[in-house]
């Protein structure tokens, strides 16, 4: 397994936000988490990745045999996991460039690599802009400062795919997005698929999913995941809504 | 982290390199007086008019009340028990090696890259005679002196170039100014001189670091730079490496004239030692700086870069007297554990279609205290002034402060002024942001912080940029979490 959470419970303040959770993601595997609003879907991601703020209560995750809630955020990229925000955080002044240079050296050096030079780092970079057909432009600007909605998720994209993370979480990055826009980062998102890079690709909307195809789909309500199934649970999600699941959940 | 004790031997035993062999071994009870204005006068062998330069300002100083800030905290001095002539430390009082160094100060000079010779000087180690930043100022020297720039202690200048002392000397700060550069006046050590002749181009960045054997310029430091017209030069202040000093009371004057068409940058990096954890020891840094745009269309332009000092007090001003000439201010300061810093620009708009430009970057950490103090005088005559002010603070935890207080005077109706001022922190969400893709929070906090102080590295020269930002770091290090 590259990711194995079992029976995960995790507070904000007084309030138990996740309530058992499990998942397991296999190498390779594209899984969706589809859920209300507010049912704790970026808390889940946030967890992941080591935000404060979050107190686990019980439960486990390990990431390729590792205990992931043991380590700092920056431990837990270094190990290959990456975070694309629902809301990327601005960093006026920090240019774009320098910021994904040092974060890609960062990751390289924690792997005992060598720092890529200035020429090979702009070399890499112009071939990962291609992929997501995004302007260098980007490059010169402060790190999502001053960007537009759709230039924020494409430039987190662009992160992921220069830093090649082995699980990628992708908290809502359609939201906000056009038809077009979409696309786009549909696109670079399938251009990354590999049989060594999983990802969890968390949405409200199915409407992602015709672009990205899932391997597996979960139902994320109150905490916990109250179905998975295969791609075609995406569709009946779209076409009944969420609350024939809470009602049959409730029943049982 | 530091044990008081060594950071106290540290104090201590300040490196005297400036004094060599020709002043005797005396040092002059504390206490001042006419007596003692008159001995530091005779000790260094200065002319009469310098002697009656120095006991007019006395006789002034003494009229003076001591200031009081309303921002900075400090017991008041007893200007009675400083010794005003102190005679260098013979070798034999001096640290050994680098055994015997406080070795937080040691891994902050790793850090900054700073060769094992300098190391020594810059911890107050005594050092042999000759080590090679003296022989590659001697190279400069000669090539300034074929472009007939002068570069010199304020001593040496006394004798060799009095004319010069004479005309400019006080003429931008003069000792009624303030209380401080009053007492500078009358008690001033040594400190730099430099005259740029008319139409030169300085053919390179002038750096007390090039005069390092002649740079104990104590505590009551001038410096006066001239610019003829057409001329253009570049200065750079202070040192990245953490300086001691075993005088707590730094009171330095620095002039700078600029005549028609001639323009003076003049950049600071000051490091001075801040204190331990509770801000005791600490140097006290009180500063006249004034830039004076004599000439037409001339310019100064003030880069600073403040990271050190338990109080800095100090205001690097420009006098826009010469049509169409322009004054710069950039500074970065920064202020953490019980450091307190007041400090700001005036831009004194006196001739027609003057402009200046002030940029200041505050960064306040742990307790440290910031204020700002900018004024900006557009006077009667000054048709066409501009003026555009920005003012930005950064803090990093919660508490810390920081206050701007803007000050404007406009007697001209053409005048026109624009200020910003933002204040900002860095959020725990723009850290997440870095770790989650790889970066330490340390490595997170300088990057935010270096792009915050970016437009204000950009003006310095490029060197100097690089070593200020390897300072930001090393001394922003565990100010979060
Ligand atoms: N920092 C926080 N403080 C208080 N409540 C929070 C915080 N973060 C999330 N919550 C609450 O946790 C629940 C789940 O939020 P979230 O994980 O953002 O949901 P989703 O991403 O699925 O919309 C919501 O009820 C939200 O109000
Ligand atoms: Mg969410």
């Amino acid at each position: 397994m590259m990711l194995s959470v079992k029976g995960l419970r995790a507070n904000v303040g007084e309030n138990e936000i996740l309530k058992g959770l499990d998942l397991e993601v296999g190498p390779g595997e594209i899984h969706a988490i589809m859920g209300p609003n507010g049912s704790g879907k970026s808390t889940f991601s946030h967890v992941l990745s080591g935000r404060e703020g979050y107190e686990v209560t019980a439960g486990s995750v390990t990431f390729e045999g590792q205990d992931l809630l043991a380590l700092e955020p920056e431990e837990r990229a270094h190990l290959g996991l990456f975070l694309a925000f629902q809301y990327p955080v601005e960093l006026p002044g920090v240019n774009n460039t320098y910021f994904l240079k040092a974060a890609l050296n960062s990751i390289r050096k924690s792997r005992g690599e060598s720092e890529l030079d200035a020429v090979s780092f702009l070399r890499l970079i112009k071939e990962k802009l291609k992929i997501l057909h995004l302007n260098d432009s980007l490059l010169k600007r402060a790190v999502n400062a001053g960007f537009s909605g759709g230039e924020k998720k494409r430039n987190e994209i662009f992160q992921m795919a220069l830093l090649e993370p082995k699980l990628a979480i992708l908290d809502e990055t359609d939201s906000g997005l056009d038809i077009d826009a979409l696309r786009v980062v549909a696109d670079g998102v399938n251009a990354l698929r590999s049989p060594e890079r999983s990802m969890i690709v968390v949405t409200h909307y199915q409407r992602l999913l015709d672009y990205i195809e899932p391997d597996r789909v979960h139902v994320l309500a109150k905490g916990r995941i109250i179905r998975s199934g295969g791609k075609e649970l995406a569709l009946e999600l779209e076409e009944k809504g969420y609350g024939w699941i809470l009602e049959q959940e409730q029943a049982a | 982290m530091t044990s008081t004790q060594a950071v106290d031997d540290i104090v201590r035993s300040e490196y005297e390199h400036g004094f060599v062999t020709e002043i005797e071994s005396d040092t002059l009870p504390p206490g001042l007086d006419e007596g003692v204005v008159r001995a530091i006068s005779a000790r260094k062998g200065e002319p009469e008019f310098m002697t009656e330069w120095r006991l007019k300002a006395y006789r002034h100083w003494l009229t003076m009340p001591t200031p009081h800030w309303a921002s900075v905290h400090y017991p008041p001095i007893d200007f009675q028990s400083i010794s005003y002539f102190s005679a260098p430390k013979r070798p034999e009082d001096m640290p050994k090696s680098l055994d015997e160094i406080d070795p937080a100060l040691l891994e902050t000079y790793e850090k900054l890259g700073i060769p094992i010779e300098e190391q020594k000087a810059l911890a107050g180690i005594a050092v042999d005679a000759v080590f090679d930043s003296v022989s590659v100022a001697t190279t400069f020297r000669s090539a300034l002196a074929d472009a007939g720039v002068i570069f010199c202690s304020i001593s040496e200048a006394v004798h060799e170039h009095p004319e010069l002392i004479q005309k400019y000397l006080g003429s931008v700060v003069p000792h009624t100014d303030n209380f401080y550069a009053g007492l500078n006046a009358a008690v001033f050590s040594d400190g730099t001189f430099v005259y740029v002749p008319e139409g030169v181009r300085c053919p390179m960045e002038l750096s007390t670091y090039f005069r390092i054997n002649a740079r104990n310029t104590g505590q009551f430091e001038r410096t006066l730079i001239v610019a003829e017209a057409g001329s253009y030069v570049s200065y750079l202040e202070g040192c990245t490496a953490p300086q001691r000093d075993e005088n707590q009371l730094h009171a330095a004057v620095v002039e700078l004239i600029a005549m028609d068409d001639a323009e003076i940058k003049y950049s600071t990096v000051q490091n001075w030692y801040p204190g331990d954890a509770e801000g005791r020891g600490g140097i006290y840094n009180f500063v006249t700086k004034r830039g004076d745009c004599r000439g037409a269309r001339s310019k100064i332009s003030w880069t600073q870069v403040e990271t050190g000092s338990a109080i800095t007090w100090k205001y690097p001003s420009c006098i826009l007297r010469g049509d169409d000439s322009i004054g710069e201010f950039y500074s970065v300061a920064v202020t953490k554990g019980r450091q307190q810093a007041d400090t700001g620009t005036k831009m004194i708009h006196l001739g027609r279609n003057t402009r200046s430009t002030i940029v200041s970057k505050g960064i306040s950490a742990g307790e440290g205290q910031q204020t700002y103090r900018g004024l900006v005088r557009i006077s009667q005559r000054a048709e066409g002034a501009r003026n555009h002010t920005q003012c930005d603070s950064l803090l990093i935890g919660d508490r810390c402060t920081a206050n701007t207080f803007p000050y404007i005077e406009v007697k001209h109706p053409s005048a026109n002024l624009e200020h910003e001022a933002t204040t900002s922190k860095i959020s725990d969400d723009q850290l997440f942001y870095c770790r989650s893709r790889g970066l330490t929070e340390e490595d997170a906090v300088s990057m935010i912080v270096n792009g915050f102080c970016k437009e204000v590295f950009n003006e310095l020269p490029m060197e100097f940029a690089v070593e200020a930002q390897k300072l930001l770091s090393i001394s922003l290090e565990g100010a979060v979490g």
